[in-house]
């Protein structure tokens, strides 16, 4: 017990007398950016938080920023590990005296375990295309956002996609679907609903679980054999994704029935897979490629000029990077919203309400330099995720290359909005939440909740 | 010179049996206790305490119960963290499913206990079988916890993976609404922990000083001259496995609680067992205050590192690299301390400790 006075003491002290801050200079945004660079995510980690770096680092080159407020970050490595990403958050809250605006730590276990927190701090919880469904709800958690498609609109989105390729809805009735997931926060999320959409188009369904990292699946190939289903939807992340393409090919499944989700469909992850992976389909938001002008300025000020994130030149227009781009995005939008009305030097409770209000038509991502790339969104306060629509796309192994597969499709947004409410309501009750009337106009656009 | 001795006579048996004989002791240890109580809530930010204190507090319990089972008793085991995946998901039942006048800390000991009876079917292997069969055998635990829990939602309310725990679990007596102070601030949460851990680090102290503690030891050292001398070694077995149980799923459930506010399977994963097998070897096997040097070290040193990263070299390497050579310094480090001082930190203290009594005149 004793040498704990001298380790905390003299941990303490050290601590204490470097953080004090400098003071920064005037006209800085803070926004943190908890990467994952090692790991069995890396791919998804790098790519992610590369786009976006390497969008506010063209906003600072071209703009001088976000609305005239240079943009500073700093990393902090949480291994897509729910743990350090909490420490991280803790950490990363304010940073030279600036207080985050915002927290996007591109992993389901992380930012559910800060929704709570999140909003006891007034700090927004961003969760680009995933996260805890129910968050859609913004009158019961405020602080929490999922821009683009959640879980449930995904998986429904699948479903219509997968009665496309049968030729109509009607024709799902008896046929099987698996659902292969990641045995995560983010895999689990998906199973229940995932029943609920079998049962509403009378196909039978069953979920298998991978556990992580995900790098051994032949059991779990074999119980797909003996079951035999019609189709499999691939719910994986990182090293699972090229190991489900490459088991299933081996126990001869066809990989055209093997339907990948959002976080399914990096190049990353069909690339390590070979030709295993050749017509392989995964549902997404936004297109590969250099498909907007945005990614053509990038490349032009950013890597021609050997700066920019990315190790690998060759993974600019990759899938994640470009999501990453995205979120770059939408999360400067949210600044720029939330600054048109309070000013430039905004808090993170003015960007909350940023991010409630966003409205990317098409005319304003032309302005961006991002139609194309970025998905129309319109969030308000009953709906934190604002996109509900993706597209599919097929992977061509030949050019090495994802080609369009379908248009868009919209979520089945009536049928999760019933589990989402009851699982909102479920909030309520059981975690002590006082839900806001998003039908008053004065609770509404009071921007600090 | 620090730790002087001389001018301290004792001068009865109960006297010579106490906590802490030598005065210097005594007082450095009574200030430090007022100083986490009484200074710590109000100079530490919630950084320190949100992610420094209060998960050191969780893990240091769970690395107290196991060093009781390992360290004391010699029984190996590898199910750690699946019984404070237990204790985590029985405090969090107790609390949602009991009537109103349910408090955390009692939720807690009962949470405890619970895990403890479980401890104890897991633990029936070890009247038969030994060291590594003994280990295998309690990676059950491991598993059939994570298992369990992933099969019955019923546990974890129907929620889809993840629990956020409500604020109002953490009142205790209706005090946060009479004096209107917030219960699951940081600063009660912390205190809350501090409170227990300091309650079991000091009942594990004294278990080690009484009879059973040395039936524990006993057996350890080897039981079947302990069965010859006379000490029921299931019995002491099966005790064994209780409390360590019984602190790792009070551990378990300050770790989700107090730490991360979120219930979930994915907390308690198979590495967790082994991140609080290095804490008790680092920290020292058989020593109460070595699981908290492991803690602290284990837990602290790659985020140090990380912190180093920042803001030594200001971001001038990628969070990858130093995050690699973090787990590379961390391994040799290990392996550094366990070839200079197999006995692990605790040791290492002591002889400190010794020096110091005779320090500044060795001779």
């Amino acid at each position: 017990m004793k040498t704990k006075i001298w380790i905390t003491g003299i941990a303490m002290a050290t601590a204490m007398a470097v953080t004090a801050p400098p003071v920064m200079a005037e006209g800085e945004v803070y926004i943190p950016m908890p990467v994952y660079r090692v790991g069995p995510y890396a791919t998804g980690g790098t790519g992610y938080f590369g786009g976006i770096i390497d969008y506010y680092t063209l906003m600072n080159m071209t703009e001088g920023g976000v609305g005239g407020m240079k943009i500073i970050w700093n990393e902090c490595e949480t291994n897509y590990n729910d743990q350090k990403g909490v420490e991280c958050y803790h950490r990363q809250k304010e940073f030279q005296g600036k207080p985050a605006l915002f927290f996007d730590p591109l992993s389901v276990g992380i930012s559910t375990s800060l929704v709570a927190q999140g909003r006891k701090d007034k700090i927004a919880i961003i969760a680009v295309n995933h996260g805890r469904t129910e968050g859609q709800r913004g009158d019961v958690f405020p602080y929490y956002f999922m821009p683009g498609i959640n879980t449930y609109d995904e998986h429904s989105i699948i479903t219509a996609y997968i009665g496309q390729l049968e030729g109509g809805m009607e024709n799902l009735a008896g046929k099987k679907i698996t659902l292969l997931f990641h045995g995560s926060t983010y895999g689990r999320e998906a199973v229940e609903f995932t029943h609920m959409l079998c049962e509403k188009h009378n196909c039978s369904s069953e979920a298998i679980e991978v556990p992580h990292p995900g790098n051994e699946q032949t059991s779990q190939w074999l119980k797909i054999r003996r079951s035999k289903p019609d189709y499999v939807v691939l719910r994986g992340w990182g090293v699972m994704n090229p190991v489900a393409m490459q088991t299933g090919v081996r126990m001869g499944f066809p990989i055209s029935n093997l339907i990948g989700n959002i976080w399914s469909n990096d190049d990353g992850d069909v690339k390590p897979a070979g030709s295993s992976a050749n017509g392989y389909q995964a549902i997404t938001t936004h297109p590969t490629g250099r498909v907007a002008s945005v990614i053509d300025e990038i490349v032009e000020k950013l890597y021609d000029q050997g700066m920019g994130d990315l190790e690998d030149k060759s993974r600019i227009g990759s899938n994640y990077w470009n999501l990453g781009v995205m979120a770059g995005v939408i999360h400067l939008e949210a600044v720029r919203v939330a600054q048109a009305r309070f000013g430039p030097d905004v808090n993170s409770a003015q960007v909350r309400w940023g991010f409630e209000n966003l409205n990317l038509d098409t005319a304003r991502l032309t302005e961006l330099g991002a139609n194309g790339l970025v998905p129309e969104i319109k969030t308000n306060c009953m709906d934190h995720v604002g996109g509900h629509q993706a597209k599919f796309m097929r992977w061509v192994y030949a050019e090495t290359k994802w080609e369009v597969a379908s248009d868009w499709i919209d979520g089945d947004v009536e049928l999760s909005q019933a589990i989402i409410d009851a699982k909102a309501e479920n909030a309520v009750a059981n975690e002590g939440i006082t839900p806001r009337d998003c039908n008053d106009p004065a609770q509404r656009d009071d921007f600090e909740v | 010179m620090i730790y002087r001795e001389t001018g301290t006579f004792i001068t009865s048996y109960i006297e010579d049996r106490k906590l802490f004989p030598i005065p210097f002791d005594k007082w450095a240890m009574a200030l430090f206790m007022l100083f986490m109580v009484f200074v710590i809530p109000f100079i530490a930010s919630d950084y320190w305490l949100a992610a420094h204190l209060i998960p050191i507090l969780a893990y240091g319990t769970a690395a107290l119960g196991l060093n009781l089972l390992t360290g004391m008793t010699g029984q190996l085991s590898l199910g750690t963290a699946g019984f404070m995946c237990f204790g985590a998901f029985f405090t969090f039942n107790i609390m949602l499913r009991s009537p109103e006048w349910m408090n955390l800390p009692l939720a807690l000991m009962l949470a405890g206990t619970v895990t403890g009876v479980i401890g104890i079917i897991f633990g029936l292997p070890s009247i038969r079988i030994k060291g590594f069969y003994l280990l295998v055998s309690t990676l059950a635990a491991q598993y059939f916890a994570l298992w369990f829990f992933r099969s019955y939602p019923y546990f974890l309310n129907y929620a889809t993976a993840t629990v956020t725990l409500p604020d109002h679990h953490f009142d205790l007596f209706g005090i946060g609404e009479t004096f209107d102070v917030d219960m699951a601030s940081f600063e009660a949460k912390y205190l809350l922990s501090l409170g227990i851990v300091t309650a079991l680090a000091l009942f594990a102290k004294n278990l080690m000083r009484s009879a059973t503690g040395r039936n524990f030891m006993a057996v350890r050292d080897m039981d079947i001259a302990a069965s010859v001398i006379g000490i029921p070694v299931i019995r002491t077995k099966m005790l064994a496995f209780f409390v360590s149980c019984f602190y790792c799923g009070v551990g378990g459930a300050l770790f989700c609680y107090a730490y991360l506010q979120v219930l979930g399977i994915r907390t308690f994963e198979m590495n967790r067992s082994f991140e609080i097998l290095f804490m008790v070897i680092i920290g020292g096997l058989g020593s109460i205050a070595g699981s908290f040097y492991g803690t602290i070290l284990v837990y602290e040193f790659p985020i140090l590192f990380s912190w180093a990263g920042d803001y030594i070299f200001k971001g001038a390497f990628d969070t990858a690299v130093v995050d690699n050579v973090a787990k590379i310094m961390y391994g040799i480090l290990i392996i550094a301390l366990l070839i200079r001082e197999p006995g692990g930190l605790a040791a290492l203290w002591a002889t400190a400790k010794q020096k110091l009594r005779t320090w500044p005149f060795p001779h």
